[in-house]
């Protein structure tokens, strides 16, 4: 695995996401997810929203990293509030 | 009385997973993982953050084969798709001239990319190329290798001849699969042949349209060979696109953490855009603004 050139930080990433996989797929059998409207512009389910989250995240850290200095830990709060209202609003 | 679930079929789509994780999530994962190391040796790595993704979209060099990416796959998509659909509709629609139109239509699809760029490349020089000699003795001053705009048009008018073959097939079939009955119906109506094409053949190539604009877009953002063996991405960076960009920083420099880093914004865009069009595929057609 070491040509993998692994690090903490990015195995703890790939946890988290492989983590989120799970939890959706078990979340899935038990109730399983319905398409409905929120304020994005089309129905979405459940993987779809964690789908447009994630992706927004990515985007936020880029314009963060294109715009500032500052420590990338501030984007954290942003990115997560934002990622909860897709999920719950979205 | 409800249908019962037969979870046996996901082990039918294991064998695919785990092609796909050794073919595509592996590797991804890996570029990840350089992403933010400074790779100095083979096992030589430091880790520097976010450090590359911050360099990479500070660079104004980047900045530059982005926007003429985002105008080329315009250009190509304002030139292809109007033209594509305009020589599906002069196509012959039976007899032997349409098999004939078929076969020399689809004959710039079969060439392989490079070839596509070295035969332009031999076309348009004014010393041994027809069209570079016939522009040179009509009294153009055209030369691809010095000046930019020459360096765009031509690839610009490549890539035209290469793919709009594409969009024309698509729509021919598109058109071809219109009953007879709607035009009997505009006939009897008196409509005009451009009313005949706004409100029948046009509504009825929207789907053919939107999965020609799809593909047109997604090749065209990640053009590479045509334009690298046209041009070598000159004069200067003139046309420089992405994927040159990229190649040239990692395989050229050996920068592999910023190649790397560059890797994933790009394909976060194509990621990004790739929904965007599959969202609005997949709109059903009642849906509102649709």
């Amino acid at each position: 695995m070491s040509w993998m050139a692994w690090t903490l930080a990015t195995g703890i990433f790939f946890a988290c996401i492989f983590t989120v996989l799970v939890v959706m797929a078990v979340w899935e059998q038990i109730s399983p997810t319905v398409e409905r409207r929120g304020f994005l512009p089309m129905a979405t389910t459940r993987g779809d929203r964690l789908f447009i989250g994630l992706l927004c995240t990515a985007f936020i850290y880029l314009f963060w990293l294109a715009t500032t200095d500052a420590s990338p830990w501030l984007a954290l709060p942003g990115s997560l509030i934002w990622m909860a209202a897709i999920g719950r609003w979205g | 009385m409800s249908k019962r679930k037969n979870n046996r079929a996901w082990f039918l789509v294991l064998p695919t997973l785990i092609i796909v994780a050794f073919s595509a999530i592996i590797p991804l994962m890996t570029v990840v993982n350089y992403s933010v190391q400074d790779i100095l040796g083979p096992n030589t790595r430091v880790f520097v953050g976010f450090e590359w993704f911050r360099e990479v979209l500070r660079d104004a060099e980047l900045h530059g084969a982005f926007l003429r990416q985002v105008l080329f796959s315009l250009a190509i998509l304002l030139i292809q798709i109007p033209f594509g659909v305009g020589v599906g509709l002069l196509m012959p629609r039976r007899g032997w001239s349409a098999s004939l139109c078929l076969v020399i239509i689809a004959l710039p699809l079969l060439i392989p990319w490079n070839v596509v760029g070295t035969i332009w490349q031999i076309f348009c020089r004014t010393d041994i190329g027809l069209g570079g000699a016939f522009l040179d003795g009509m009294g153009v001053d055209y030369n691809y290798a010095i000046d930019p705009v020459d360096a765009w048009l031509t690839v610009l008018v490549m890539d035209v001849w290469h793919w709009t073959p594409l969009v024309a097939l698509l729509c021919y079939a598109g058109l071809r699969a219109i009953p007879d009955a709607y035009y009997q119906a505009a006939q009897i109506d008196g409509a005009s042949p451009w009313a005949v094409f706004r409100h029948i053949q046009l509504p009825k190539l929207k789907n053919v349209l939107i999965i020609a604009v799809l593909l047109r877009f997604m090749d065209s953002f990640m053009v590479y060979t045509e334009p690298f063996v046209l041009t070598g991405g000159g004069p200067g960076n003139s046309t420089t696109f992405l994927s040159q960009f990229l190649a040239r920083m990692a395989v050229g420099q050996f920068d592999l953490g910023p190649a790397a880093a560059f890797s994933l914004i790009y394909f976060l865009f194509v990621l990004l855009f790739c929904y965007i069009f599959y969202t609005v595929v997949m709109r059903p057609d009642d849906a509102p603004g649709s």
